[in-house]
This record gives C-alpha cells, sequence and structure tokens, in this order.
C-alpha cells in the first residue's frame, strides 16, 4: 500500500459553479485501498470539490490526475471507467427498476446498444449482494424507500468497478444501523478490491472511525490534512467547524456543549463515568454545575471539562489528594451557601477517590 | 410489480405480438373501410392487383398513402414525444404540447402561401425544409425557457403559450392570404391524413426510417440519462452531443408530420407512456420500438375513426387523436404529483 501509485492527485485545484468560485489551492491524494473523507462545515465546498474532482463541474484551475495521467487528457469512456460518484439529491425516475438502476453502473463495458452480457449481469449482482440490495432488484426505484435508493445508488456505483469512488454523503438517507454497515461495506470493499475512496461525511465519529486519511476544507481551502488520530485532537474540530455552542470529544465522538458561564447552582461528585448522566440531566434542566473531584482518566473528565463551569480534577492513577480535595470543597460550599445542591452519583468509594467519600459526608448526603 | 426478469421478457413478447397483431388488423381495416362500395374482399384483393381498375386506384392512390403515412407518422409522433420526454426530463413533454407543431406549421403555412402567391406549388422537400425550420425555432425558444422554469408544469404552459403564439400568427396569414387554395391550407391546418400521395409516403419514409434508427441508436445514452444529467455524464455519456442528437432527431420527425399531416395533437406524450404501462418498464431499448409501432397503431385507430364516425363528414384527425391522447396526459400528471406526495 506505501509503495502503490496514487489513484487521484489533484494539485492547486479551483472550482466552483458557474463563475462563482467555490474553492481553491485544494491539494489531495488518495492510494488504492485507501479511504479519504471531505470534512468540514455547511457550505465549505466539499461536495463541490468532490464533484469537481468527478469531472461534474469544470476546474476553473489546477489539475486533476487520475490514474496518472491527467482528467482532462482522458476521453469520457475511459474516465467512467475508473472513477465512479455517487451524488445528493433524489433522482426521479420513472418504471425503472432497481436492477436497472445499479445495472447503468455498466455503460463504460456495454455494446452500443447497452445490451448487459453475462459477466455485466454478474457485477450487477455482486454490487447488490455487496449493498444488499438484490432483493429489491425487480422494485421500482420509487418505490423504495429513501434508504433503499441510496443503497441501490451505493449498488450502481460498485457495479462500475472503478478505481475509485467518488461519494457524496453516502450515508445521508440513512439510519444508524445502515450507515454503519454501508460504510463497513465500503471500507471492506476498499480493502479487499484495492479501490481508493474519496467521501464526505457529516458525521464526525464516523469519519473519525471508518477513513485512512481526512482532509478538512474551510471557506473554501484546506484546513488541516491527516490521520484521523492527527486530526481529530482537542481544540482542530472546534476550530474547522467555528464552533461556538459545545466541544467535539476526540476520544468519544460525541458533541458536548459548552459551559453556560454563569454562577454554578449544582456541585456533583463524580467518577469513573457515573456524572455523565448527572451532567446531562443539569444541561436539560439549564442548572450550571461545578464537578469534582474527578480523574483526569474518568469517561466523563471531558465532558466536565468543556459543560462544567468549574472541574476540580486530580492526574490519572493518583489518589484524590488534600489539595484537590481542599479546593472542591470551597466550591461545594460556596454554592450550598447559594442555596445551591450537592449530588454524589458515586456509590463505591476507594482508596483512590476516599476523599471524595469525605465531601459526600460534608454535604450531609 | 413483483415480477422477475423472465417475467419481463414475456411481457415484452406479448407486448410486441400484441402491437404487431393490432398493426395488422387496423391497416387491413383502413384499407377495407371507406366511404366507396367496396366489399373487404375486393379492397385487400385490389391491394395485390385484382379487383377492379377503379377499384385499384381508390386503395393505390388514396387509401394505401393514407394509412401507410397514419402509421409512418403517428411513429414519428411518438417517437419524438419520447426524445422530447427525455430531453426534458419531463413525462409530458411532446412535440404537441411544446408548441414545436405549431412552430412547424407556422413556417410551412407561410412558406405555402409564398409558394401560391408565386403561382406555383409547395414541394415535399421545401415543405419538409420549411417544418424542420419551423420546428427547431419553436425547440429553441422552449429550451432558453426551460433553463428558467423550474417545474414541469411550468414548462408545458410555455410551451402550450408558444403554441398558441404561432397558431395565431399562422391564423393571421391564413385570414390574409386571399387565394382559393386556402381551404387546403385551412383543413391541414386542423391536422389530417387525407391528401397524401405515394410519393409523399415515399418522402416521408425516406426522412423519418433513419430518424427512427437513429433514435434507437440512441437507446443505451437514453437509458443511462433516466437518472438525471449527472450519472449519465459520469457513465461517459457525451452529455452536448447527445441532447443534440435528441433535439435534431425529434425535430425531424416532428417536421415530417407537420408538413404532411399538419399539427397532430398529443399522440406524442399519449403513445411513449401507454407503451410505458403495457410493456412495464422506461427502458429505452424496448419503449423506442415499441412507441414506433405502438404510433403507428394509434394514428391508424383515430384516423379509421376520424373518416367513419361521422361519415361522410370527416373529422380532422386531431379532434380524434385529443379526445383519445389528452385524457391520457391528465392522468400521468395526476400520477406523477401523487408519486410525489408519496415520497415525502
Amino acid at each position: 500500500m506505501m509503495g502503490s501509485e496514487p489513484v487521484l492527485v489533484a494539485g492547486g485545484l479551483a472550482g466552483g459553479y458557474g463563475k462563482k468560485l467555490v474553492f481553491e489551492g485544494m491539494e489531495l491524494e488518495v492510494r488504492a485501498k485507501e479511504v479519504l473523507t471531505l470534512m468540514g462545515p455547511n457550505g465549505a465546498g466539499k461536495s463541490t470539490v468532490l464533484k469537481t474532482l468527478a469531472g461534474q463541474l469544470k476546474s476553473f484551475g489546477g489539475r486533476v490526475v487520475l490514474c496518472g495521467r491527467d482528467m482532462q487528457e482522458q476521453s469520457r469512456g475511459e474516465r467512467a471507467a475508473k472513477a465512479a460518484v455517487l451524488l445528493t439529491g433524489r433522482v426521479d425516475t420513472e418504471r425503472m427498476t432497481c436492477f436497472e438502476t445499479a445495472a447503468a453502473g455498466r455503460y463504460p463495458y456495454t455494446g452500443r446498444l447497452g445490451i448487459l452480457r453475462e459477466q455485466d449481469v454478474r457485477a450487477v449482482r455482486d454490487a447488490m449482494e455487496l449493498t444488499g440490495t438484490w432483493e429489491l432488484r425487480d422494485r421500482e426505484l420509487g418505490a423504495v424507500s429513501d434508504g433503499q435508493r441510496q443503497l441501490v445508488m451505493t449498488a450502481r456505483a460498485i457495479a462500475q468497478e472503478p478505481e475509485i469512488m467518488l461519494l457524496d454523503e453516502p450515508t445521508s438517507y440513512l439510519d444508524i444501523d445502515r450507515k454503519l454497515r454501508v460504510l463497513r461495506m465500503l471500507r471492506e470493499y476498499a480493502n479487499s478490491h484495492g479501490t481508493a475512496v474519496v467521501m464526505t461525511l457529516h458525521e464526525l465519529d464516523l469519519a473519525q472511525r471508518f477513513s485512512d486519511r481526512v482532509l478538512c476544507i474551510k471557506e473554501g481551502r484546506p484546513f488541516m490534512t491527516g490521520t484521523p488520530a492527527e486530526v481529530f485532537r482537542p481544540g482542530n474540530i472546534e476550530e474547522l467547524y467555528g464552533m461556538s455552542a459545545g466541544a467535539y470529544d476526540c476520544l468519544h465522538g460525541t458533541a458536548e456543549l459548552l459551559r453556560t458561564g454563569r454562577e454554578p447552582e449544582a456541585f456533583v461528585i463524580g467518577g469513573g463515568g457515573m456524572g455523565m448522566e448527572v451532567y446531562r440531566d443539569l444541561q436539560r434542566r439549564g442548572i450550571p454545575f461545578a464537578a469534582g473531584v474527578i480523574h483526569e482518566n474518568d469517561t466523563e473528565y471531558f465532558t466536565a471539562l468543556t459543560s462544567a463551569e468549574e472541574v476540580i480534577s486530580e492526574r490519572a492513577f493518583e489518589p484524590v489528594g488534600e489539595k484537590a480535595y481542599g479546593r472542591a470543597r470551597q466550591v461545594m460550599r460556596d454554592i450550598m451557601a447559594r442555596g445551591g445542591r450537592v449530588i454524589c452519583c458515586c456509590e463505591n468509594f476507594g482508596t483512590m477517590n476516599r476523599l471524595n467519600l469525605k465531601l459526600k459526608e460534608e454535604a450531609g448526603l | 410489480m413483483e415480477k422477475t426478469a423472465g417475467g419481463g421478457k414475456t411481457r415484452y413478447i406479448f407486448g410486441f405480438g400484441l402491437l404487431s397483431v393490432l398493426a395488422l388488423a387496423f391497416f387491413c381495416l383502413n384499407i377495407c373501410l371507406g366511404s366507396s362500395d367496396m366489399s373487404p374482399a375486393e379492397a385487400i384483393g385490389s391491394l395485390f392487383g385484382g379487383g377492379t381498375e377503379s377499384g385499384r386506384r381508390i386503395i393505390f392512390s388514396i387509401r394505401l398513402p393514407r394509412t401507410l403515412a397514419a402509421m409512418l407518422l403517428g411513429g414519428a409522433l411518438s417517437v419524438s414525444g419520447l426524445l422530447l420526454q427525455s430531453f426534458f426530463s419531463n413525462p409530458i413533454a411532446g412535440p404537441f404540447v411544446l408548441g414545436i407543431s405549431s412552430g412547424a406549421k407556422l413556417t410551412v403555412a407561410a412558406a405555402m402561401i409564398f409558394a401560391l402567391e408565386h403561382g406555383a406549388a409547395l414541394g415535399s422537400l421545401p415543405m419538409t425544409a420549411a417544418a424542420l425550420a419551423g420546428a427547431l425555432g419553436a425547440v429553441g425558444v422552449i429550451m432558453l425557457m426551460s433553463g428558467r422554469v423550474r417545474s414541469m408544469a411550468q414548462l408545458i404552459v410555455a410551451g402550450v403559450m408558444v403554441g398558441y403564439i404561432c397558431s395565431a400568427l399562422t391564423e393571421l396569414m391564413v385570414t390574409f392570404a386571399d387565394d382559393a387554395n386556402i381551404v387546403d391550407l385551412h383543413s391541414w391546418s386542423m391536422g389530417s391524413f387525407s391528401g397524401i400521395s405515394m410519393r409523399d409516403v415515399g418522402f416521408i419514409a425516406a426522412a423519418a426510417v433513419p430518424a427512427f434508427i437513429g433514435a434507437f441508436m440512441l437507446s443505451k445514452p437514453m437509458s443511462a440519462y433516466r437518472l438525471g444529467e449527472s450519472y449519465a455524464r459520469s457513465a461517459g455519456v457525451d452529455i452536448r452531443a447527445f441532447r443534440t442528437a435528441l433535439v435534431i432527431l425529434s425535430s425531424i420527425l416532428s417536421a415530417c408530420v407537420t408538413a404532411f399531416a399538419g399539427p397532430v395533437s398529443f399522440v406524442g406524450v399519449a403513445v411513449p407512456h401507454l407503451m410505458k404501462a403495457l410493456f412495464g418498464t422506461s427502458k429505452p431499448i424496448v419503449i423506442i420500438p415499441a412507441s414506433l409501432i405502438g404510433g403507428g397503431v394509434f394514428c391508424m385507430g383515430c384516423d379509421l375513426a376520424a373518416r367513419l364516425m361521422f361519415a361522410p363528414v370527416e373529422l380532422s384527425v386531431s379532434t380524434v387523436t385529443a379526445v383519445l391522447g389528452a385524457p391520457v396526459v391528465i392522468g400521468v400528471m395526476l400520477e406523477r404529483r401523487g408519486r410525489k406526495n408519496d415520497g415525502q
């Protein structure tokens, strides 16, 4: 994989609609078996980049090299045999079965009249079985659900037997189970067939899980690129999306609401992940809170850091010390003095959080 | 809608079988039935060179060319409609509803009047050329507008308006052209298969048959185009060349009809739709030949009705095609609306 030639390379690519420039300076490279995900806020230009790579939109500048040759120099048929697309937007068909739809992917391979040969039928069947749509083959495309239609269109792209698949939001219209299934299927397909995949995704957690590389686009320019481990680091996602309402927990793949900035009205004694539900409950009810004493490796740590007005924490694997305990006691007393309350989520106390038990007792719980 | 791939094939065989039987039946009926007293046996006999001299004359100079013209022109209208539906991705597009027939009518009327004023009858070729110019002009106007209108209904309304403008201009010219031959023009401008000679039929065939073959050769990109322009492009269809071919072929076909039979309404919308229902598919490779034969059957039937229903008074064929075809158009619109609502 490391030594393989890139399937698609774009350099200094610029594009847009009509005369309106949407993105510029785009650099990207995908190799066989590699999944590259384009991420970024709405309107950043992800889909426009994808459509330009697919040759659906004329580029304003720069170049795209597909399988070692400039895309401009290749004929439509050559390009079609190498790159398949999945686009957003509903297709409106009339009396066209799901099988015919998937079979449309065989266009570059069939003869003058487009009659399917045995190997074409087999390729269509394989693609439909892979996407779990073979049972729908005789149903009309207009009569299946939006999710099923999305899968049939994905089967169409697979039936094209491309070197690279360019997929615009392949998970749209799909429920959570189907999202996972489709992405796992694409992942496995890329691995087993040596296909490169470039896709746009809105779901950050899924992008993090399924991509080999991520290209973040902000305001029509490349913002950051790298492996998920490189990109999904504290601060990056918030900056990419210009997040003001919350933060993204890169460890758990969850979005957390940002603290309110008001005086805390509740003190939550947490640890070991026990505080999470209480945090959420307080957020729903609009009660600002402080959290303590939790360890930096507790699962609720990131949430507390984002959502709590104040967090009193201890280093990982260390028993809660006097310093943290002292601060927590003061914050807790202030809250109680203002008429706030204390909630203790912990039932078990051991050596590491013995002082939390003391806090609990002091609060009269 | 549950059917297997094998069932589809059986249905195609059944469909083409049915169409062939109907085509043969209507051909015989159109040859046998008419205003003159001639028994069916006599008529068929005359067709194969038997019977009386006058019988043969009726058959070969009136009934046969008229029947063949109805068959060819009906096929031309249907295929033209199908191509236009593909072009505009609109199931109720057709040469008549988009004003293309009326555009051709306008230029043909102008050419006819011009020729009459110079004391000459208009030949087949210049007449067809005039019709083609008018058809392409109307298509051009509709294409300009189609870039701006988003809904299927708006496009049709625009087409109907173009048709009205062209018809009004034609009326204006006819009113001011004071010639006895204008009577001819009047019956032609209503749509009729009468007065077509065997020579005309030969000319129609020479223009329409290559267009039919051309249309059939477009069935592969047309099939891909059913998923929309973007997917067709990604599959390798040369969109510009394809769309140009669609416009030119559909214009040639509808120009042929208008030049020889005047504007014939609704066949182009109704027949492709009926064929899709009969065959249970929209595959162009099936629907193009089916529309060709089906259009022929439909127009032979309508012409028969136009001739016989109130004999000896003859109706214009458009009167019959409109009565039978317009409800189909309404049906398509209602069905599409229902489907759109289901999806949301």
